[in-house]
């Protein structure tokens, strides 16, 4: 029998760990990867000759990223890495990728879909400005290139990552202005319980919390962002936001990087035409899987944040468990006991998860509340104010008849930026759940695709 | 029973809601069902031109009829629907100069229709055109074409026609049809009834189900277009431009909306899935969809395409449609089977059905897309 084609999308935690566990069972899987190194988002390596080190670059999770890297190094001779590489559709069990201008189909056996996750946002009056950022991009532009944002930063959002990059600015010497986290404190003290099942990583974000503090960065709870301030010519001068208290402030900076947790890239398990469910926790819709990661669509395993958001570390035990289980279903032998631990531990950061999402919870109020003159979709530039006229004249209330009456969500992003804020606000002006609002429908290419591809000369 | 009128109209698509529209003009009360959503497939999911040039010379009178609607859309139908009148042109490549004489015969037929056409080549063409490939050799351009947008159109019809008092139905899935008496008496999925003494079909890819349960099987083939769209680049392309060539692969087209993306089509048709109302466009057909554009506009290779999309269309093996009324049954009409190229016509049809239903006849020419063709097939 010929070796099973295993191609495995993503080299970030889930993605190395699920290469290691295919090369360790004498395998040569196929590793496409849109980054130009390996890491992923939240380990992502800096450019060649740059030489900090992991703890000045990862902070509490520099021991972590140094053993990812070291996974991933040590079986870069025996599997095929590809990266730089967009798989920009799935069909007839082939992947399609580009790289640059060059374009190739590859057929699969099995296919791990380990594809990570992006900030999850929600629109605020004046987000379109310069000089507002997604929290990954502004962890992007200090791992990769050591530069800040801006001169002056401001943090605004909710979730783990918002204290961690606030904590990594810190630390590189940035100037950092505030941290305004949308989430009451009250619900981190209830959501304390659950949280408990991780204690390490609990741990990690009660220092970065004392550093910030110790670092004199004020840090602001369950605050209602009113607007980013600024102009079209200079960019962001300034945020706008109620505290807990009700008060109105104003602080004045020149770069804010949002981002309310992260919302998982599921383009291409939709690609593949897995089944999706609404999940309830996170008011977003996810491709069904068993507990090891099989997806509906047989040969297609999911793993990582890329299928649900459950962090860095249960990346490392899904990409490696929906691996064993590829390799169950193409009839290899495996290690079962190993198989039962690393369920063990899925189940225990799903109670962290649920935890996370409790103490930062989506403030899906501001949706409803947006402005009118607020733009919704960045891409093509559509106010809450106009898919609001929409619907009212069209009756629309269904995410892709929103979307093909109004245009939101039809432009470069595809609406992985506006789309959830955008389903709420649509629930919300309809009066319905938002699961009834639906979901956009995946339509490749899942970036942005030359029309050069495929130009032999 | 749900619901008793003059008319039901089957299928809510480009025609179904264009006829409601002009029927209730004539008074007529309408009752349109629709088994998903108003114009989500073929009518929703094509390229937009709104073209005359390249139609069947017989097809000419009706395109015209077309044409003054779409020119008078925005207050007919109270809505944008983004029509622009900016021209069209139809080129061909070097290596086929035999189509310079088939251009210049389609010219002078079309001429005799009211549409006139300027044939340009050599340095008035690329004086006009400057974005053509050194492959292209000459071209027939219209400049009473243009484009729409088909996302916006039949919905706007099907509002326009809810506002003058049709009776629209969406998420209604027609099983059954029949001829109670005078009455026909068509069924959805769930039960509900819906009685009238007249019937259109207008349910694009899926006529044939409902033709057949009257004696009138054709043979319809589904399939998907192959669309995509750029990034918005700024706003320098006014026509639509497309490809004459016997080839289906060499056969692209693109046009420029306003907002500056350029929608590119053709080359190849995706296979389609009618009963799970679903279509999908492969990989392979957007790479040489791709290619062929940019051997059409060479400097279209420089921009990305951010959106692929496909819909499910009826075909029919002359790629005319099945229209006028049916040869078995009385008070049963057709409009279907538009074979990728409906969505000019489309308002055309709706008043010519509409016409025809309460008037008892038309002076456009009927025959070439009568059902009867396919009798015995």
């Amino acid at each position: 029998m010929a070796e099973p084609r295993i191609i495995i999308v993503g080299a970030g935690p889930a993605g190395t760990r699920a290469a290691e566990a295919c090369v360790a069972a004498g395998l040569r899987p196929t590793v496409i990867d849109e980054g130009r190194r390996d890491g992923g988002q939240i380990y992502r390596r800096q450019p060649d000759h740059f030489t900090r080190p992991y703890g000045k670059l990862y902070g509490t999770e520099a021991g972590r990223a140094q053993a990812v890297h070291g996974a991933f190094d040590a079986i870069k001779g025996r599997i095929d890495y590809r990266p730089e590489t967009l798989v920009w559709n799935i069909a007839d069990r082939h992947v399609w990728t580009a790289n640059g201008a060059a374009q190739e189909a590859l057929p699969f056996d099995a296919l791990l879909l380990c594809t990570g996750a992006t900030d999850r946002l929600m629109p605020v009056k004046g987000w379109h400005f310069a000089g507002a950022y997604s929290l990954g991009g502004s962890q992007v532009a200090l791992k990769s290139q050591a530069v800040s944002i801006g001169h002056r930063v401001i943090f605004m959002g909710s979730g783990p990552l918002l204290y961690l990059v606030a904590s990594q600015y810190v630390e590189a010497g940035a100037q950092v202005a505030a941290v305004l986290d949308t989430s009451p404190f009250s619900a981190r003290v209830k959501a304390m319980p659950d949280l408990m099942a991780v204690p390490s990583v609990l741990w990690n974000g009660v220092k970065l919390t004392r550093a910030l503090k110790r670092a004199g960065v004020l840090v602001h709870h369950g605050v209602t962002p009113l607007e980013i301030i600024g102009d079209a010519d200079t960019g962001v001068s300034g945020i706008r936001y109620r505290d807990g208290g009700g008060k109105e402030r104003q602080i004045a900076c020149d770069a804010v990087a949002m981002g309310y947790h992260l919302r998982p890239e599921t383009q291409l398990a939709d690609l593949a035409r897995c089944a999706f469910a609404f999940d309830v926790g996170t008011r977003q819709w996810l491709p069904e899987r068993d507990g090891d990661g099989r997806a509906s669509v047989a040969g297609v395993y999911l793993a990582g944040d890329g299928a649900k958001i459950l962090g860095a570390r249960s990346a490392e035990a899904s990409g490696k468990l929906a691996a064993l289980a590829a390799l169950t279903d193409l009839g290899l032998p495996v290690d079962k006991g190993a198989m039962a631990s690393l369920r063990g531990a899925v189940a225990t950061y799903a109670k962290f998860a649920r935890g996370l999402a409790k103490a930062f919870p989506w403030p899906v109020d501001q949706a409803a509340a947006l402005p009118d003159d607020a733009i919704l979709c960045r891409c093509e530039g559509v106010t809450a104010g106009d898919l609001r006229s929409v619907m009212r004249e069209t009756g629309a209330k269904e995410a892709n008849r929103a979307k093909a009456f109004s245009r939101v969500g039809m432009g470069r992003c595809q609406g992985r930026y506006c789309g959830l804020a955008a389903a709420e606000l649509i629930a919300a002006e309809a009066g319905i759940p938002v699961e009834q609002v639906g979901r956009l429908r995946g339509q490749a290419p899942v970036k942005p695709l030359t029309i050069a591809i495929g130009d032999e000369e | 029973m749900s619901g008793a009128s003059d008319v039901i109209i089957v299928g809510g698509g480009l025609m179904g809601s264009s006829a409601a529209l002009f029927l209730r003009g004539h008074g007529l009360s309408v009752t349109l069902l629709e088994t998903d959503l108003i114009g989500r497939q073929a009518s929703g999911t094509n390229f937009g031109n709104v073209r005359r040039q390249g139609r069947a010379i017989h097809q000419l009178p009706l395109a015209n009829r077309a044409i003054a609607i779409w020119r008078k859309s925005r207050e007919l139908l109270g809505a944008d629907v983004e029509y622009l009148q900016s021209g069209h042109i139809r080129v061909c490549y070097r290596e086929r100069p035999e189509l310079v004489g088939a251009m210049e015969d389609y010219a002078d037929k079309a001429r005799l229709e009211g549409l006139d056409l300027e044939l340009l080549s050599g340095n008035a063409l690329r004086d006009k055109f400057p974005f053509f490939g050194p492959d292209v050799l000459a071209g027939s351009y219209s400049p009473t074409d243009g484009h729409a947008n088909p996302r916006l159109a039949a919905p706007a019809f099907a509002r326009a026609a809810q506002k003058l008092g049709a009776v629209i139905h969406e998420n209604t899935k027609i099983i059954d049809a029949q001829k109670v008496g005078e009455d026909f008496v068509v069924t959805a999925a769930d039960g509900r009834t819906f009685r009238a003494p007249i019937l259109l079909v207008t349910a694009g890819a899926w006529g044939n189900t409902l033709s057949s349960q009257f004696g009138e099987p054709v043979p319809i083939v589904p399939r998907g277009p192959n669309m995509s769209v750029t990034e918005p680049v700024p706003y320098a392309i006014p026509p639509a431009v497309g490809v004459m060539t016997p080839l289906e692969e060499e056969t692209v087209y693109f046009r420029q909306v306003a907002r500056g993306n350029i929608v590119l089509g053709g080359s190849t048709r995706g296979p389609s899935y009618p009963e799970d109302y679903r279509a999908y466009v492969l990989p392979q057909n957007t790479l040489s969809q791709l290619k062929q554009i940019r051997r059409l506009a060479p400097q279209l290779g420089r921009l990305n395409i951010i959106r692929v999309w496909s819909g499910i269309e009826g075909y029919m093996p002359d790629s005319q449609p099945v229209m006028g009324p049916s040869a078995t049954t009385s008070g049963l009409h057709y409009a279907f089977g538009f074979s990728g190229s409906g969505f000019q016509i489309g308002p055309g049809v709706g008043e010519t059905m509409a016409e025809i239903i309460a008037k008892g006849g038309t002076d456009i020419p009927m025959e070439p897309y009568n059902i009867a063709r396919f009798a015995g097939a």
